[in-house]
């Protein structure tokens, strides 16, 4: 484990860990795109320098700004409420996360699919991707495309305004 | 260890982060967050399998993780409008409130009607979704 790939991991976790725990929203989403920015930074170090800019434009650019400004319509930022669900559910919760953690570690460590590693691979350039984009997976892009121009129209057709008294 | 099983360590306890936080937290916008969080933990995985497993170079695991990326954004986007719209009919995104076990009467099964005819008439309100 290089020191550069601990630092990287250790930056995403403390930034999900934050942005589950903290108390108010707007610190939650801020510690959200440390995580997101970190996990980028996760993906270049592992060689996919695509993904890892895909990841900053993506998650810290559009999903975090829209979250952000989900909070800010729905006055999240300024409720009373205390942040997290009642001690039952709480521990639970906690209880059922803490168990699939434990399951899927023993299953890393137990698992016979996972060898040591193999050659390193040459960094692939963005031609190859392309090319591979635009060659056998042409027909699941085109889908992916077709289901973001829904998922768009979809979202502003569900947060529109209603008109009152419009039946 | 080996590398991959160091990512996959590192995966899992961000899944396991997510998910502790779509279980227990209140508000509707942090139960998203801890989906999204699952999902990129997914995405790790993939990258992981991409880089340290046989046949990287047919880039599977990255063209994977681009669509799955995709579908994360659309995800998002709809959900954020979804919690938007229940928010504008029921006035929080507080979940213990919208499931109704909270200290209030606010119940998923009367968002689409106004919830103050169900206080204060004491009958079920009518469905006119027609």
């Amino acid at each position: 484990m290089t020191a550069s790939f601990l630092i990287l991991a250790s930056l995403t976790l403390a930034g999900a860990c934050a942005a589950m725990a903290f108390r108010g929203l707007v610190h939650c989403a801020l510690a959200l795109v440390v995580a997101f920015a970190g996990l980028g930074a996760l993906y270049l170090s592992l060689g996919a320098q695509f993904l890892g800019l895909a990841q900053w434009l993506v998650y810290v650019g559009a999903v975090a700004v829209l979250i952000v400004f989900a909070i800010l319509l729905t006055h999240g930022a300024d409720t009373g409420l205390p942040a997290l669900s009642a001690p039952p559910l709480r521990i639970t919760g906690i209880l059922v996360a803490v168990a699939i953690f434990a399951i899927l570690s023993w299953a890393i460590f137990h698992s016979s699919a996972i060898r040591p590693a193999g050659l390193p691979v040459s960094q692939p350039t963005v031609r190859q991707l392309g090319a591979v984009l635009m060659g056998s997976y042409i027909l699941p892009l085109e889908v992916i495309g077709l289901m973001l121009t829904a998922a768009l129209i979809g979202a502003v057709i569900v947060a529109m305004k209603e008109k009152q008294g419009a039946e | 260890m080996t590398p991959l099983a160091e990512c996959l360590l590192i995966s899992s306890m961000l899944f396991a982060v997510g998910l502790a936080g779509a279980l227990t937290r209140r508000n509707a916008i942090l139960v998203l967050v801890g989906i999204e969080l699952m999902l990129n933990a997914a995405n790790l995985n993939f990258v992981a399998f991409w880089r340290f497993g046989p046949h990287s170079e047919a880039l599977t695991g990255m063209v994977f993780v681009l669509f799955s990326i995709a579908v994360a954004a659309a995800e998002a986007a709809v959900g954020l409008a979804l919690i938007l719209a229940v928010y504008r009919h029921a006035g929080t995104t507080d979940l213990s409130r919208l499931a109704g076990n909270g200290d209030s009467t606010y119940s998923v099964f009367t968002i689409g009607v106004f919830p103050e005819t169900t206080l204060s008439a004491g009958v079920p309100p009518k469905n006119d979704c027609t």
